[in-house]
């Protein structure tokens, strides 16, 4: 009988005071041991691997866009010198061509940008020019979607939206084998 | 008048802590589910550049890390200064990335193969010469779904 009792005496509830102390380690541990990685960067779509050398020769060179980076990370346009600053205009102007100037690509769907670097350039340069050229583009789809739909071009906009703005301007970047002068 | 003193008198003081584990085991979580297991201890030194055109990668399950930079300090002694290549938690050479792709692959449904992305995250100051290596060796290993790692441009936005 006493024992009865003494467990009717004991209260069955636990403390679960330090179940707060318990659940702060596991996540301090985790705080730890993650990280937030900054996954973004740059998507590109290589083309698939063939032993010939794709022949760019019988393209009319007024379609042709050639960037050329050299091992000093200097740039080479068409045949001109000019800072990686001034590209994305330059590329913008050219692919679109406003104002039909013969020397530029007769329309966006034949524009060709042809970009070669040197295995000593650095990847910092290459990187920005990339992201110039895409930008270029970028920036003429939201104009075209601006003017068509309405609305800013954007990766979740309307898939059939999005299929007719590429269809008019698609992207095309050739990337040529690169030279070896720098090779460090 | 003594309303009041006889009130604050009875009142119990304790607050119910029964709900802070509760509170707490939400906050872990939270965090259990937005970050990722650093599953590579780097061994190359690897600052990515910054860019303005950034895609973010979506699912990490259906991506796999090639880094690429200059080994940090204390394995120059042994693997040399020249940039290198890393894939998982070692130093590796062009000739490992078809096994290292296969590798990954086999922990994705078939059916997603296609989605699969590498992502290369590559220090700034190396030069192209090795980067082209790697590439080429991804296209022709079939992996044509590239993403360049780079840092959100702080002084230049998109528009």
């Amino acid at each position: 009988m006493a024992k009865t009792s003494a467990r009717d005496r004991m209260s069955n509830e636990i403390n679960a005071g330090s179940m707060a102390d318990i659940a702060f380690l596991l996540l301090i541990f985790f705080l730890v041991t993650t990280t937030i990685v900054e996954d973004k960067g740059i998507t590109v779509k290589l083309p698939p691997w063939s032993e010939e050398e794709p022949d760019i020769t019988r393209l009319k060179t007024r379609n042709v866009f050639s960037v050329l980076v050299n091992a000093q990370d200097q740039l080479l346009v068409r045949g001109e010198i000019m800072p990686v600053s001034k590209l994305r205009e330059d590329a913008k102007l050219f692919i679109a061509n406003p104002y039909n100037r013969p020397d530029m690509a007769e329309k966006p769907t034949k524009a060709i940008i042809s970009l070669k670097n040197d295995r000593g350039t650095s990847y910092k340069a290459y990187l920005e020019v990339y992201n110039e050229l895409k930008a270029a583009y970028n920036e003429l789809w939201d104009e075209l979607s601006q003017r068509k739909y309405g609305i800013p071009y954007s990766e979740d906009m309307p898939f059939a939206y999005k299929k007719a703005i590429r269809d008019e301007i698609p992207f095309v970047l050739s990337e040529a084998e690169p030279t070896a002068f720098g090779e460090e | 008048m003594s309303k009041f003193t006889k009130k604050r008198g009875k009142a119990s003081p304790a607050i119910s802590t029964a709900s802070l584990p509760d509170i707490i085991f939400m906050l872990l979580f939270f965090f259990m589910v937005v970050t990722v297991l650093r599953d590579a201890e780097l061994k190359v030194k690897v600052t990515t550049p910054y860019a303005t055109e950034l895609t973010k990668l979506e699912e990490k399950s259906l991506v796999n890390y090639l880094y690429i930079g200059r080994p940090l300090q204390k394995f120059q002694a042994l693997y040399g200064t020249k940039p290198r290549l890393q894939l998982g938690d070692k130093f590796a050479t062009i000739a490992d990335i078809p096994l290292f792709l296969e590798k990954h692959k086999i922990k994705v449904p078939e059916s997603r193969h296609g989605q699969i992305t590498s992502s290369l995250r590559v220090d700034g100051e190396v030069t192209m010469g090795i980067v082209q290596d790697v590439k080429t060796q991804l296209r022709k290993s079939g992996q044509l779904k590239v993403n360049y790692s780079a840092k959100k441009d702080p002084k230049r936005s998109k528009k």
